[in-house]
């Protein structure tokens, strides 16, 4: 049997998006392959109830093993993930993006001496076995990838599984007792999931306006939202301002922030790094403003202006207030 | 206490990066520098050497790549390395995650480091991944993409972006810890630190000298194989205008918002 095993994160009592997406591709191409999708979940709480674990059949999961253990971590999970492939010889393990999934992955690769793509944006099926899209060289080429031997592991990139119900009934859970590994135990969760700086919400907008690292200083960020304010839209930001301070963690594009697709999108000093790029690039307009020619943002920007977003967006603000005005 | 900080050499972000079509690798020819992420992970042995709460004796600078991957670690050692560690061998050529991986954990059970640090990803590939092969082969509690780190008592109190907040988690010694460029600012060599850099200690290893087994490195060791390399999907290009007159070019963004009615 041609199996796939996924894991899917989850955090109070509700898994995770992207997981979801993972177990979703995991039971098309376990289909495909004539074989089962299954899922591992790790929790120490009791809110991996058994009605939770078995919904995860809605998205192709046909069984979901449950562990006892700290959650948020990655190495228990390598723990369970290794023991369940070992004991059930599951040809793949696939996640969805996500900072644990490479984690989990990674260490999946050590333990079993099994082949890795990672940031995979598409996975086929090529005379029964998988085969992985990888972008390369800041996605300027695209590796098609198979495995050496099983299991082979495939670290997805984010958003590149979407999640979608298949019409799948209820998987079946089993629990499994997993001894774990002295080193897995000797990392401690302090504090999960903290937010930090105001509260904002940037999903629901139709305008976005996004500032970088370009806009120089915290006090930047008064011409993006001058801006927003005359479109009518809201303000989100690059993981670097946010990692710096200048702006709230909520309001963080891309890789451990958020993903948006709104009407118009406006990046004023991002360079566009592709962990940027994948919580964006979905956006129907994207209008971009750098004062460096090569920043990869205008590869994939609609239009592009090149200068200083000093000089251009108090500017452009005026504009959009009198032609709105008019 | 001893860090091992694991670095690479990485193309040139300012020169393109490109596919040799015959090898299906990554053209290595052209100009090379310390990945800029491995200088955020000196920096982080740096400081916690120079912040006095652990006693840290020595730092020292381990890569895996061809004979030109010194300069790699003349740039670590000019950086604030104490000595540096070259595995170098003909057998290690185009070896993948998972043996880079192994290679790189072969050479760090000889050091025994108390911490060992890397950048979370280079330029040119393997992204946030081989932290965590490199713990596992050393049966070592591991965290990637750290932005704080405090060293104290044995232990490291570390912060970072997860899927849902900023988590705080505590790790015990010995540990791998991959770092992001938001941890600090690294510091710039002083040109006595780079003339003096050649002179300091530098060990080479063969695949002998590390007692890494052959059979699973290199092409040899291969669990995953390229099958092609592909354009990437066409994508229409889009406008681009050079800001000369700002009037002018704030006229040209409005009229072509205008156009598709985004300002209603």
């Amino acid at each position: 049997m041609s199996g796939i095993l996924t894991y899917v994160l989850h955090y109070q009592g509700e898994f995770n998006k992207n997981s979801l997406g993972a177990v979703t591709e995991a039971g098309k191409l376990a289909k495909e392959l004539g074989g089962e999708a299954a899922a591992v979940v790790v929790g120490e709480g009791d809110d991996l109830t058994d009605d939770l674990c078995a919904s995860l059949g809605k998205y192709g999961a046909t069984k979901v093993y449950r562990a006892r253990g700290p959650e948020g971590l990655a190495q228990p999970v390598v723990d369970v993930m290794a023991k369940v492939i070992e004991e059930n010889g599951y040809d793949y393990a696939l996640f969805g993006g996500g900072l644990l999934g490479f984690e989990i992955g990674a260490g999946l690769t050590a333990r079993l001496n099994a082949g890795v793509t990672m940031e995979v944006t598409e996975v086929k099926v090529q005379d029964g076995k998988l085969v992985a899209d990888r972008p390369i060289l800041q996605d300027s080429a695209i590796a098609e990838v198979d495995y050496v031997g099983t299991p082979g592991i495939i670290i997805g990139r984010l958003n590149a599984f979407e999640m979608a119900e298949s019409g799948d009934g209820a998987a079946s859970v089993e629990d499994v007792e997993v001894e774990l590994s002295d080193w897995s135990t000797k990392a401690r969760m302090i504090e999960r999931g903290e937010q930090r700086g105001a509260d904002v919400n940037i999903e629901d907008a139709d305008i976005l306006v996004a500032g970088g690292r370009g806009l120089g200083k915290a006090e930047g960020f008064q011409l993006c939202e001058d801006l927003a304010d005359a479109l009518g839209g809201a303000v989100a930001a690059t993981r670097a301002v946010v990692d710096a301070g200048w702006y709230p963690y909520a309001a963080q594009i891309g890789q451990t922030g958020k993903t948006v697709a709104p009407k118009l999108y406006l990046a004023a000093g991002i360079s566009g790094a592709i962990q940027h790029k994948v919580g964006m690039q979905s956006s129907e307009n994207i209008v971009a403003i750098n004062k460096d020619p090569n920043a990869p943002i205008f590869e994939f920007s609609d239009l592009g202006i090149v200068g200083d977003l000093n000089k251009i967006l108090p500017k452009l603000t005026e504009a959009v207030k009198a032609k709105k005005g008019g | 206490m001893k860090i091992c900080v694991l670095v690479k050499e990485v193309p040139d972000a300012a020169v393109e990066k490109r596919m040799d079509p015959s090898t299906k690798r990554l053209d290595r020819s052209g100009e090379k520098n310390l990945n800029p992420f491995d200088t955020h992970a000196i920096e982080a042995a740096m400081q916690i050497k120079e912040g006095g709460k652990a006693d840290i004796e020595e730092v020292v600078a381990v890569t895996m790549g061809p004979e030109s991957a010194v300069r790699a670690l003349h740039k670590a050692v000019s950086l604030g390395a104490d000595r540096s560690v070259h595995l170098t061998d003909d057998a290690l050529a185009v070896s993948d995650v998972c043996a880079t991986g192994y290679a790189l954990a072969q050479v760090l059970k000889q050091e025994q480091p108390d911490l060992v640090l890397l950048g979370q990803q280079s330029d040119d590939g393997e992204c946030y991944t081989i932290g965590a092969v490199v713990a596992d082969h050393l049966q070592m509690p591991s965290l990637t993409q750290v932005i704080k780190m405090d060293a104290e008592g044995g232990k490291l109190r570390c912060e970072r972006q997860a899927e849902y907040g900023y988590d705080t988690v505590e790790v015990e010694l010995p540990a791998v810890i991959s770092v992001g460029d938001a941890i600090n600012e690294p510091r710039y060599p002083s040109l006595k630190a780079i003339m003096g850099a050649k002179k300091k200690p530098l060990d080479t290893k063969s695949t002998g000298d590390a007692e890494i087994d052959t059979s699973r490195v290199g092409s040899e060791g291969k669990r995953t194989a390229v099958l092609a390399i592909n354009p990437p999907p066409e994508k229409e290009a889009g406008q681009i205008i050079e800001d000369e007159d700002t009037g002018e070019t704030v006229e040209k963004i409005v009229a072509w918002l205008d156009e598709r009615k985004l300002l209603a």
